[in-house]
């Protein structure tokens, strides 16, 4: 066992586990963040994704060790003082969730991808979210939610 | 193309409302029940066999007993000790001699054979999941692996490795139905004979939250608790309390919380259900299994895995006449929990399809093979009709020279109620008007410059048409236990007014992603005329709701829906004395709407909020007559299924190079009764559809000869991505189910049930210019790059 200093959700924590621990182990057992799932054993499913440092990441490829001293955003801490990021919105009002399960990573997973690519189109955002398996909802209102956040981005920039 | 062709409505019925409860999945609340945590919680692995067919001679447990964290470790010796039953087959079929299906054991750790991969062979519990799961490669099994039969053929081979001696030939029964002497004489009389041989490819279904199982027993109280990842909480109750563990029912709650996705795996009563709640009384404290996906691949039940063949006779002008379909399919080792319906009473009564076809014969032979249980997959036995016979009328269009619409028409049902020769009554339908819709929005006109500009670019394009019908709504009681059902099929709801007018609803249903907490709301509200947002749904606890069958089948909507709407009336019916009462009227002349009970003619009302009121505070109350309180239940067992219809058309262009398929059109036209929320039925609709091209193009199990699965994970298994699909055109014409009171039909299903033969269809329009005559599911780039150099070298000679 080691203690882990890192900041999630921007608060500072510190976490003593086995060399061994991953990432998404360290998030959903002793802090208790279960909105991060697993849904795989092969880094395939995405929906373990969490931002670290602002980069979209599976928790499940990553040591809790290397996460020490990076600064990890889980769908617990997307909204801002209570106000749901856009991307949230965007899910909520374009019905792209059904179960909720892949959910957490895909929003993860779309809040990088525009942030990478503020004016991505529907194939970029098709290809980026390869890495993020959904079962329920076909992908449609997916693509549909990333694009019309990206739309409301645009919007609130020129605004 | 999202359009309905109902008048938009007023109330909050009709209304695309978003979902109340994505609010807590998008912020990271949803609770699964890997999310649980239970006080003293401990936790399970599992050894399961790597063997496809095994004796079990030793199992050595000293080593791992010693591993750090590890608490107590059982094997199939120690289940069978404590007399624990095995998982009991939800519905008997029986043979064509009218003898009963073989029923094998089903044990849930086996004591001396391990007859698939996967097999659950040991249960270790530790501290720490970790620890469980280390101590796992500690267990010493000794195994003799013995021969395995892997598929239909191998099983059905001269020879061939038993999997139960009670199953000669590996039969589980053989079973018919329809009516064999007309259906020959149809035959003989046809003026041509089409013949079709398909197989249905087999397919995980791959929920995305594995299943997962807490299992409580608290001793102060001598009560379990079972909280599982589960369509339908009751029914697990039932067959654990009843079949399994022999528990009083009233001292076993079972809790199926947030559920990430179902399609029917999540049905079945599963092993480590029953293991988590029997161990956890043994060592004392709650014990958590969840599955790792690879475990998900080899121990949820698959889908499908059936071969059919088929027989087709027409007259000169395209009429059918008679059609006598022999099938086969896998059950896997053992009889997962309904089983045995699928190939037959979910599949063999669908086989008119939308057409008048007036003699069907269907002779369905199950059999037992060294593979996971197969079981219900979304669809369960009507994507295996639907895709056999719309690729036979392809064909049967090809073998007259017809166009394949033309076909179609001229066979489709018109008249209803219309009587199937295969046990069905559809109620009501338009096939000509779902066909007609998805003509329009897949552009068919412009079809044929579309496939010009492709061949301009060296590109093969084609387009495929699938008219399909279904039966949901699953199923009057009596007539699903006539053929064989152990279990109602009815639904129940509780209806509770609360005194200050808000409700709440207890659904017997189960919602893992169909967003029954909105669209039971909006019914209720527009039942009761009070506002969405003070209708709470609560479901998945049996603590808490009435004891109901939980959700597959596409029957959530037009059963339980069905079921509140009943007790919605009875608390109006109640309403209407209370404010006769207050009114001073006579209760005859009290009428109720948007809310409120008027005397008939004057301006004299009282809200249903104030008649709640004087229900819990019944101080001016006619006390004689009516009980105080507002709160209703209801039982509905649907009068019949529901015939969910219509129409899919794909667009597809093919790279004649690589064998790659971009899927240019989708569309789906459908009849799925009367719409409460569009835009959850537009999802259905899209989740089904992507399952549906799913197996058409892309998912298919794939075992090795001695039984290994080749398709273990998610770098083997072809699940679709983002990137495979472009948008769905979805919408819907409505005629309304007939025999219930919301006009429901179903819509969970048909994407996957209508969509893979017109993929095919498509694909095989596309190739036909080169010859290729027939594909198999999944079309992948490679078997349709193979087809196109078959074809060529045939060309050749
Ligand atoms: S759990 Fe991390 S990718 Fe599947
Ligand atoms: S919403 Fe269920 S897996 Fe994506």
């Amino acid at each position: 066992m080691g203690a882990i200093t890192l900041k999630v959700n921007g608060k500072q924590v510190t976490v003593d586990a086995a060399p061994r621990t991953l990432l998404v182990e360290l998030l959903r057992e002793p802090l208790q963040l279960t909105g991060t799932h697993v849904g795989c054993d092969t880094s395939q499913c995405g929906s373990c994704t969490v931002l670290v440092d602002g980069r979209s990441i599976k928790a499940c490829t990553m040591l809790a060790v290397e996460a020490a001293g990076t600064e990890v955003t889980t769908i617990e801490g997307l909204a801002q003082g209570g106000r749901l990021h856009p991307m949230q919105e965007a899910f909520q009002s374009c019905h792209g969730l059904q179960c909720g399960f892949c959910t957490p990573g895909m929003i993860l997973s779309a809040v990088d991808c525009l942030k990478q690519n503020p004016t991505a189109d529907e194939r970029d955002v098709r290809e980026w979210l390869e890495g993020n398996i959904c079962r329920c909802t076909g992908y449609h209102n997916i693509v549909k939610a990333v694009l019309s956040c990206r739309d409301r981005m645009a919007q609130s920039k020129e605004g | 193309m999202s359009t309905t062709t109902t008048p938009t409505p007023k109330g909050p019925l009709g209304q695309p409302l978003v979902r109340r409860e994505d609010r807590r999945f998008i912020t990271g609340q949803g609770r699964y029940t890997d999310d649980i945590v239970l006080p003293g919680m401990t936790h399970a692995a599992i050894v399961r066999s790597p063997h496809a067919h095994a004796r079990i001679l030793s199992i050595d447990t000293t080593a791992a007993r010693q591993a750090p964290g590890v608490i107590a470790i059982f094997t199939g010796q120690d289940v069978a000790a404590d007399k624990v039953g095995g998982l009991p087959c939800g519905w008997l079929v029986k043979n064509k001699d009218g003898s009963n299906m073989v029923e094998p054991p089903h044990p849930i750790l086996v004591a001396d054979r391990a007859r698939h991969v996967g097999d659950q062979v040991a249960l270790v519990v530790a501290e720490t999941r970790a620890q469980a799961r280390a101590a796992l490669s500690l267990i010493a099994v000794e195994y003799e692996p013995l021969p395995a039969v892997a598929s239909l053929a191998a099983a059905r081979a001269a020879g061939a490795a038993q999997v139960w001696d009670q199953a000669p030939g590996n039969v589980c029964y053989d079973w018919h139905l329809g009516d064999p002497t007309a259906t020959e004489q149809a035959l003989k009389a046809a003026h041509q004979i089409v013949e079709i041989d398909v197989y249905h490819n087999r397919l995980i279904p791959n929920a995305i939250e594995p299943r997962s199982a807490i299992g409580q027993y608290e001793s102060g109280t001598d009560s379990y608790t079972l909280y599982t990842s589960s369509q339908n909480p009751h029914l697990i109750r039932l067959l654990l309390g009843a079949f399994v563990l022999g528990l009083p029912e009233h001292r076993l709650r079972v809790v199926a919380p947030d559920v990430g996705g179902g399609f029917g795996s999540k049905i079945f009563h599963y092993a480590e259900e029953a293991l988590v709640v029997w161990a956890a009384r043994k060592v004392g404290r709650p014990i958590k299994w969840t599955a790792e996906r690879s475990e998900s691949f080899m121990s949820d039940a698959h889908g499908r895995d059936v071969h059919m063949r088929a027989r087709l006779g027409v007259d000169k002008d395209g009429r059918f006449l008679g059609l006598h379909v022999q099938s086969q399919a896998n059950l896997g080792a053992y009889l997962s929990t309904f089983a045995s319906s699928v190939p037959t009473y979910l599949s063999a009564t669908l086989m008119a399809g939308c057409y008048t076809t007036p003699a069907i014969y269907v002779e369905v032979k199950s059999i037992f093979t060294h593979t996971v249980p197969v079981d219900a997959y979304r669809g369960a036995g009507r994507p295996e009709a639907a895709y056999l016979l719309e690729r036979l009328v392809d064909k049967a269009a090809n073998a007259l020279g017809m166009d394949r619409l033309e076909i179609r028409r001229k066979n489709f049902i018109t008249q209803f109620p219309y009587k199937t020769p295969v046990a069905l009554e559809y109620d009501s339908g338009d096939y000509h008007a779902t066909l007609d819709m998805a003509l329009a929005a897949v552009d068919y006109a412009g079809f044929p410059a579309r496939r010009e500009a492709s061949q301009a670019r060296g590109k093969l394009r084609g387009i495929g048409f699938s008219t399909y019908v279904e039966a949901c709504g699953i199923a009057p009681s009596a007539v699903a236990g006539a053929l064989g059902a152990r279990a109602g099929l009815y639904e129940s709801a509780t209806v509770r007014m609360h005194p200050t007018g808000s409700v709440t609803v207890f659904t017997g249903t189960h919602s893992h992603g169909q967003g029954h907490e909105t669209t039971f709301a909006q019914l209720v509200a527009e039942q009761l005329g009070v506002p969405v947002d003070s209708v709470e749904v609560v479901h998945g606890d049996t603590a808490r709701i009435p004891f109901g069958m939980g959700t597959y089948g596409s029957r959530s909507l037009a059963v339980g829906g069905s079921a509140i709407v009943k007790a919605t009336d009875k608390i109006i019916a109640k309403g209407k004395k209370i404010a006769a009462h207050l009114l001073e009227a006579a209760e005859a002349d009290i009428e109720f709407k948007n809310g409120a009970f008027t005397v008939v003619g004057t301006n004299r009302q009282k809200t249903i909020g104030e008649v709640a009121f004087t229900a819990y505070v019944p101080h001016n109350y006619p006390i004689d007559k009516v009980e105080p309180g507002l709160e209703e239940s209801a039982f509905y067992d649907p009068k019949n299924f529901t015939f969910p219809a219509g129409c899919h058309a794909i667009e597809v262009e093919i790279d004649p190079e690589t064998g790659v398929v971009t899927l240019e059109n989708v569309v789906a036209a459908d009849d799925v009764g009367t719409i409460i929320n569009p835009l959850i039925v537009d999802g259905q609709m899209h989740g089904g559809l992507a399952q549906g091209i799913g197996q058409a193009l892309f998912e298919e199990a794939q075992y090795d000869e001695s039984g290994q699965l080749l398709t273990g994970s998610y770098l083997n298994y072809g699940m679709p991505r983002a990137a495979d699909f472009p948008f769905f055109k979805v919408g819907n014409h409505v005629t309304a189910c007939t025999h219930n009171p919301l006009g429901a039909k179903g819509v969970g299903e048909v994407g996957a049930i209508g969509v893979p033969p017109a993929v095919i269809n498509a694909v095989l329009d596309a190739l036909a210019p080169l010859g290729v005559r027939d594909i198999s599911m999944p079309a992948t780039p490679e078997k349709i790059w193979r087809a196109i150099q078959d074809a060529k070298a045939k060309a050749q000679h």
